[in-house]
């Protein structure tokens, strides 16, 4: 079995909420409450769940580009979380992150040479001409070329400016990304480009993929194993045949039921949930999906269902299946 | 077959920018029948909202003008309608929902006095009347706490919500068509579910005639009857919605149906359709697809197809399945 490159035990992000006359902390929004799980080298883990979950939180406490407010992070065998800030910064040559928007995350000011360019200039990597010379490369590693270099990011469509995205991201070289709605925002017929581009990469060169996304089909196709949040907690866990196979949380069977299939013949049996999802800056007791839960029993409204391994690579929390 | 309820035959809307003038949608023909719920499908830009738009109206203009074509609702002629006839006509006779409902929501008024509103033009009915009709709707519609929600203000919902009031309303009017512009796309699958099984129930109930517009295959598969399948400006297949999904002749649906990845099963990697969109307005002679199409031969390339009938109640545009 491959190593792990990244193990994450108990993470938390709380989020302060303030308010009252003085502005002080009336609560918190526990957008990530205590998940665990690893990704192997050279895998894809999709990380599904339904806006406001705690997707991105997680992604992003990940790189602390947010402070995460407890729990270890280990990447490549270094405990992150007790890394100095220039530690931490070097460190991030190795994680990098795309984002579902490329526009917003594009410097609109700069041509997409000097956007490629920056990481390495923060880094102090290589002299100008060796620094363009890689630019050039990744362009065309990405399926764009050297025409492209000095036009700026309005000039390009939506796909071809997540292509920069994702060449910005690799110029460094990581080992990890974190790829956060990478295809969200594209066409169908763009989105497969960008995923299939992925794809390549990873193979051509050993890349590690955390992706996030709300599009099942696209996490299910991208995926190795695939970890389902719900309201800042992870639900269930498996490998993407396992999952669509065989979900065991009911919250996963009624997601996955929810998906529209393009084919007016498939009648999936569906479960449709009722209600919204609970804010959750004042999450349910117990489990927190008991409020929408099908088959809710007494013992979820007030006892947190533990994350545990019910068949091999198979990790579910929640108590229809607890074996304590 | 009886008169459609609704009947656009070549429409023609224009933008007048500093680019040029661009044919956004380019003679589209749509007909929608009682009971009957069409979609649009097709990639950003290819023209579906502005269609919407100009069934209502609501182009903005300048920059955008209908320059051609007819829009006949129940016979009557939409395009030559007066502005006072159109504002007795929206959200009445014809009703619409927006992808994101807080653009068609009233941010001063509070949910009660919109869905009333929207009550008391069409029954007559009291202020008292229509309050307590306005809270029945939202019931039906889903909303927890309804007798409180009726008091509140659009933003203090969530989306999905909010999109529930827009159902509401829609249905207390009894639309003879509702159009819905991805009324679902901002919002999480299982809610999605919950409000594409609402405007079932309202094309199913009052026989309402539904033109969905969607970029979401998946969708169209559960909701639609007839689906019309847009590129640049034109409708370049039409059919029922078996018949769109599972037997395609055009090679742009085709390719579209091949990139989606599939729930049910793995697939090593997906199709994908090679090049871009075409930059509106930058459009050249032939086939709008042929810069893309892996099949275009050289005709494609100099001559546009007509739209024909390829199969019953199927038509592409396209030389190679003529
Ligand atoms: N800076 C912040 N301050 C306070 N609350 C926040 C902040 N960022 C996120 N949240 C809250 O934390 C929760 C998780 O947000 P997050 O962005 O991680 O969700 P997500 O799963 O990525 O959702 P989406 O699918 O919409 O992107 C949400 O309730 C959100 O409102
Ligand atoms: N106000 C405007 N000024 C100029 N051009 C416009 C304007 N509104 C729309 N267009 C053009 O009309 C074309 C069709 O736009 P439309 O909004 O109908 O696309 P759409 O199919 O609804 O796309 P999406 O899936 O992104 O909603 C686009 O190419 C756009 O550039
Ligand atoms: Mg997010
Ligand atoms: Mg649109």
């Amino acid at each position: 079995m491959a190593e792990e490159l990244l193990v994450v035990s108990n993470l938390k992000k709380y989020y302060p909420i303030t308010g009252g006359v003085l502005g002080g902390e009336v609560g918190v929004v526990k957008a990530v409450d205590d998940i665990s799980f690893s990704v192997k080298k050279g895998e894809t883990l999709g990380l599904v769940g339904e806006s406001g979950c705690g997707k991105s939180t997680t992604g992003r406490a990940l790189l602390r580009l947010i402070e995460p407010t407890a729990g270890e992070i280990r990447f490549d065998g270094v405990d992150v979380m007790n890394l100095k800030p220039d530690d931490m910064r070097k460190m991030r040559r190795d994680m990098q992150i795309v984002f579902q928007d490329p526009f917003a995350s594009l410097n609109p000011r700069h041509n997409v040479e000097r956007i490629l360019e920056e990481p390495l200039i923060v880094h102090g990597i290589g002299t100008s001409a060796e620094r363009k010379k890689k630019v050039a490369e990744m362009l065309e590693v990405v399926g764009l070329n050297s025409y492209h270099a000095r036009r700026y990011p309005h000039q390009f469509s939506g796909g071809q400016r997540q292509r920069i995205g994702i060449a910005r991201a690799l110029m460094l070289k990581p080992k990890l990304i974190v790829a956060d709605e990478p295809v969200s925002a594209l066409d169908v017929s763009i989105q497969s480009q960008v995923l299939n581009l992925m794809q390549d990469l990873q193979k051509d060169m050993g890349l590690t993929y955390l992706f996030i996304a709300h599009d099942l089909s696209v996490v299910r196709h991208i995926s190795n194993r695939v970890g389902v949040m719900y309201l800042g907690r992870i639900v269930e866990l498996t490998t993407s045949s396992q999952l669509y196979s065989n979900p065991l949380h009911p919250y996963t069977q009624a997601l996955m039921s929810a998906v529209p299939t393009p084919d007016p013949d498939v009648v999936r049996e569906r479960v449709i949930l009722e209600g919204d999802v609970p804010s959750p800056a004042n999450p349910p007791g117990g489990c927190t999906f008991h409020t929408r839960c099908p088959r809710v029993k007494d013992k979820c409204r007030t006892v947190r269902p533990e994350f545990q391994e019910i068949e091999k690579n198979h990790f579910v929390a929640c108590h229809l299946y607890n074996q304590a | 077959m009886s008169q459609p309820v609704l009947h656009i035959e070549n429409l023609q809307t224009h933008f007048f920018t500093d680019r040029g003038q661009i044919p956004a949608v380019d003679g589209v023909s749509i007909k929608v029948h009682k009971g009957e719920v069409v979609g649009i499908v097709g990639e950003s830009g290819c023209g579906k909202s502005v269609t919407s738009l100009s069934i209502m109206k609501l182009v903005p203009n300048p920059p955008g003008k209908i320059v051609g074509g007819t829009i006949r609702f129940k016979g009557e002629d939409l395009v030559t309608a007066s502005e006072k006839r159109m504002r007795e006509i929206r959200g009445n006779e014809i009703a619409m929902i927006f992808q994101e409902p807080m653009t068609s929501l009233n941010p001063v008024f509070t949910i009660g006095d919109q869905i009333g509103e929207a009550v008391r033009i069409h029954t007559k009915a009291s202020k008292k009347e229509s309050r307590q009709r306005a809270i029945e709707m939202l019931k039906k519609v889903g909303i927890p706490r309804a007798e409180a929600i009726v008091d509140e203000y659009p933003h203090q919902l969530s989306g999905g919500m909010r999109q529930r009031v827009m159902i509401a309303m829609a249905m207390a009017c009894n639309p003879e068509l509702l159009i819905a512009d991805e009324p679902t796309t901002a919002l999480d699958v299982t809610i999605q579910a919950q409000i594409l099984d609402l405007m079932r129930q309202l094309n199913r109930d009052a026989d309402t005639a539904v033109l969905l517009i969607t970029h979401d295959l998946g969708v169209v598969a559960q909701m639609c009857h007839r689906v019309v399948v847009m590129y640049a400006g034109k409708v370049i297949e039409e059919g029922d919605v078996r018949t769109i999904l599972k037997e395609p002749k055009h090679p742009y649906t085709i390719g579209l149906l091949n990139s989606l990845p599939k729930l049910e099963e793995s697939q090593e990697r997906l199709y994908s359709i090679p090049g871009n969109v075409p930059i509106p307005g930058s459009l050249t002679t032939g086939c709008r697809f042929a810069p893309r199409c892996e099949q275009a031969v050289d005709r494609c390339r100099q001559e546009m197809p007509e739209l024909v009938a390829v199969g019953e109640n199927h038509r592409s545009r396209c030389w190679l399945s003529v």
